[in-house]
This record gives structure tokens, sequence and C-alpha cells, in this order.
């Protein structure tokens, strides 16, 4: 597993740079990771990542852009509004959580 | 005398019913499978309607036929199951008690989920080809349609049957050429995917694939409504793609059942334990098929490896033994590529589908995720193993366990 380097944090990151280790994750470095994909955090991005990390801590999974609206009450125009293109990836990367996985 | 009831006469039920038939005393167990209908429909069957190699009587049979003596069928809707009463009340008002429930009620297309697809276009030139009905409309379209833009769509994962929509497109894109429109048509993949498919060494390989067939991919596209009167598909993000003919796979969704009785996750699927498919929120209460949230293909070849290991689960968990079976996720799927030739992939939750062959390393005779003509004729054979074999509970000799075998694992890169 990789390791790599973010503010003077050593973290574990796999292959696409998904953090793999939620325990290592801060609020600055979301600040961080969200500056390095283009996105500067206002409190409706932080409102996301404090429901996908809650949820994932509670479920073991990272949640799907279905259970962030229903579950979460975060329409998934508003998502795509604050993580364009990809929002569950985007959201799953600043909020240190594995990527989501696509069943087969 | 024990209640084992079955909720659900498709492939996973049926496939359990009959196996814990066998293995069930009879003095002992009373076995009961509850239906809304008597017609087990071969879903796999349907992506042929469209083109006419398949009609209504190569699909449908009756769902008791399949069912072995001393297990009865109850036919009726099922309003909800009470799990602190262990007991199922149907639409009618009767009430079924249980001691061990089994969920197989699948999974079902949606349309009326997303605003605009069900509307005044629906079966007019927006199908789906996941309901007998709907394939068989598709039959018709097809055959007027001598020009202009095919798009073929999923709306979310996770669908039934995840290379479905590929293998038609593939089959759509053979069929026309067949009748001289391809120049005609422009086929368009939508796909809320960020590729053709999910994991990379077939996503890779089926993307080519649309490639050298001149398929255009239109990925990352979640949609958010379909505008009938200007034939346009809309996504969260604004995008938009336009038709002449959908045909999209539209979200699918567990039984409602299953969320009115508070026993279903946000798509309706029922959380149980990936290996061994009990509950993880009721001890007597097994989902297998479609019907559960494992992290695998809903498809009935899922649901077959699944409930072998299922079967013994059962039987252990009866007696109070810890359950010693294992699923691995374990999947193959043969994926049809168009003139008269298909791929199979095998594959489970760790492992994506590889290259290599099957199910004899190095001997196959069948070739995994390449393009073969025996792979078609193993998908044709398949349905007869499907009604003779498969559902009766009758052993197939596949081992329910994926094997590494004469597969080709690609370096990893540094």
């Amino acid at each position: 597993m990789p390791i790599t380097t973010i503010d003077g944090h050593h973290i574990q990151v796999d292959a696409e740079g998904f953090m793999t280790d939620p325990m290592e994750w801060t609020d600055d470095l979301a600040r961080t990771l969200a500056a390095q994909i283009g996105i500067e955090l206002t409190d409706e991005h932080w409102k996301a990542i404090r429901f996908v990390r809650h949820d994932f801590a509670d479920q073991g999974e990272t949640a799907t852009l279905r259970r962030m609206s229903t579950v979460g009450g975060i329409p998934t125009k508003t998502l795509f509004a604050l993580f364009p293109q990809k929002p569950a990836k985007k959201l799953a990367y600043v909020a240190g959580l594995p990527k989501p996985r696509g069943c087969v | 005398m024990k209640k084992l009831l079955v909720l659900g006469a498709g492939t996973a039920g049926t496939m359990a019913a009959n196996r814990l038939r066998r293995r069930l005393d009879r003095h002992e167990w009373q076995i009961t499978v509850v239906d809304r209908d008597d017609a087990h429909h071969y879903q796999p069957g349907y992506l042929f309607v469209p083109f006419g190699t398949y009609d209504r009587d190569d699909v449908v049979r009756s769902r008791h036929h399949f069912l072995a003596d001393g297990i009865d069928l109850v036919l009726g809707e099922i309003a909800r199951v009470v799990p602190d009463a262990d007991e199922v009340v149907l639409g009618d008002g009767r009430r079924l008690g249980y001691d061990q429930l089994v969920i197989a009620t699948g999974t079902s297309p949606r349309p009326d989920q997303t605003p605009g697809m069900d509307g005044s276009e629906w079966r007019r030139s927006i199908f789906d080809f996941y309901t007998l009905e709907g394939a068989e409309a598709l039959a018709e379209a097809l055959q007027a349609f001598d020009h202009g833009r095919l798009v073929v769509h999923v709306t979310e994962m996770p669908i039934k049957c995840p290379v479905a929509p590929l293998e038609f497109t593939f089959l759509a894109d053979s069929w026309l050429r067949g009748r001289g429109l391809r120049d005609r048509v422009e086929i368009v993949y939508v796909t809320p995917l960020d590729g053709a498919f999910t994991r990379p060494v077939a996503a890779a390989h089926l993307g080519g694939m649309l490639e050298e067939r001149k398929i255009l991919l239109e990925t990352d596209f979640l949609v958010e409504h379909v505008d009938p009167e200007r034939k346009v598909l809309v996504s969260y993000d604004e995008r938009e793609v336009p038709f002449d003919l959908l045909v999209t796979v539209p979200l699918n969704l567990g039984a409602d059942f299953v969320s009115r009785s508070g026993l279903g996750d946000e798509l309706s699927y029922v959380p149980v334990d990936e290996h061994t498919l009990l509950s993880v929120a009721h001890d007597n209460i097994f989902a297998i098929g479609d019907a559960n949230d494992i992290p695998a293909s809903k498809a009935g070849s899922v649901a077959h490896f699944a409930v072998e290991v299922f079967v013994g689960n059962f039987l252990q968990h009866v007696q109070g033994q810890p359950m010693t079976g294992s699923f691995d996720g374990h999947a193959n799927c043969f994926v049809e590529a168009g003139d008269d030739k298909a791929l199979l992939i095998d594959f489970n939750y760790d492992t994506e589908p590889l290259t290599g062959r099957y199910p004899l390393p190095y001997v196959g005779p069948l070739s995994l995720l390449r393009e073969t003509r025996t792979n078609h004729v193993g998908k044709l054979a398949f349905r007869h193993v499907y009604w003779n074999v498969l559902l009766r509970g009758r052993p197939l000799p596949l081992p329910a366990r994926m094997s590494m075998a004469g597969k080709h694992v690609p370096h990893e890169e540094a």
C-alpha cells in the first residue's frame, strides 16, 4: 500500500489516491485534498462530508449517491453541484473514505 | 411441525426449496413457497425476444411444475412480513406463520422512479427489455426502426444481469448490420459508470468491443429525468442525450413489501451477511438471490452458487450449529457479442473477470473474456440446463467456489 505525504501528514492511499485508513483523516487534510481537485469547501460540502464519514463508521461502506439523498437528505442535484462530474468519487476522496465499490 | 416459508418462486427460491426438501425431514419440516402468480420466467431469455430469436413460449413455464412434491405453492401478493410475530401477511389478509423465513423476491425494474420515463413515450419510443411485455413491445418497435439514434441506457447500479445492456447493444449492432441498416443508425451506450463495465480488465475489453463496432460511449451519466417531448435524457449535471429509440434499464428495486416491513435498505434489498446470507437483523430470516444486498451481480448465476452454500448453512443453522459455508461471490455469465459469438466471464467478490479457460483450466472448452462460437452455443444451451437441471436443484458439475486455475492474472504494476 503506497504512502504519500500531504501537508506533512503521512497517509496511506490506494493506487488511485483514495485514503485507506479513515482514522488518518482530519479536517485540515480534507481541505487540502479538496484543493487538489479544485474544490474549496463550504458549509454545504462539510454537511455532505460529515454525513458520509458518519455513515461509513456505521455501515463500513462508502455511501452511494442514492443513500446520500435518501438517508442523508442531500439531493443528488446538490451533490453534482458541490462535487462536479463524479460526486460519489470526489466526495469519498475528500472525506478520506475508500472509493465507492461499483457492483459488477 | 416446523415451518419453512420461502417468499418468491423464481430462480433462487425454487432452487432453495427443492434442495431443502430433499435434505429436511418431511415429518419435521413443512415447506411453503409464496408467489403472486404461477408463471416462472426464464429471465435471461428476454434478451433474445426483441430480435425474434425467442418468444413467450420459450421463456415462460408454470412455477408449480418445477417445485418438488412436498412443497406447497401459495399464490398471493405479499403485504408484509411481521418479524416480531414470525408471520407473513398476504394482500387478502391470509397469515402464514414461519419458523424460518427465506426472502427470494428478487429485484424489479421501476420506470416509475425516473420522472418522464414511463410517461407519454413509454413503449412508444422508450422501452425496457427486462420484462417480457417490454421485450415484446421492443421487438415490434425494432421491426419499424430503420434510421436514427438508438440509445441504450442504464439508469443506476446495481441492476439485474449487469452485462445484459451491453449484450443488447452488441446484438442490436449485429442485427442492424444484418438488415443493411447499420449505416443509417447511430448507437450510443449511456452508463452511470466511468467505463463500459465495472472492473478494469472486463471494462477495457468490453469498451474495446464498443469501439470496434463504432458505438458511442457516454460515461458518468446519471439521469435526472427523461423529457418525452424533446426525446432527450437529461442528467443531474445537465448533460443531454437525444434519442429516437431509447432502450433503458430503469432503476432496479427490491420488493416493496421488504421496505414496508422495515427489512430493506434504501433500494429495498435485505441487508445480510455476505458469506452466510443470514439477515443482519433477524436470526431466522435469510435473503437469497437478487433480494439481498451482497456486493455481487444480481444474476441467476450468483443465486445458483450462493444457494449451494446457503443450503448447507441453513441445515446447520436450524440445528443450532455455527454455519461453516462461506459464499465467495462467485458468478459466471455468458456475454452475447453478436454474430453468433459470445464471451464468458467468471469472477467473485475479490477477483475481477480475467481471461483464461473454463471450467477446466487450459482445456475449457469455454474461453474466458474472448468472443467464440462455442460460448454462444453454451449460452443458448443453458436455457435447457436451467429448466431441467438448475431449477430442480439437481447438481451441476461446477464448483460453487471460484477457482483461479486457468485464469491469466495481469502483472501488478509497480
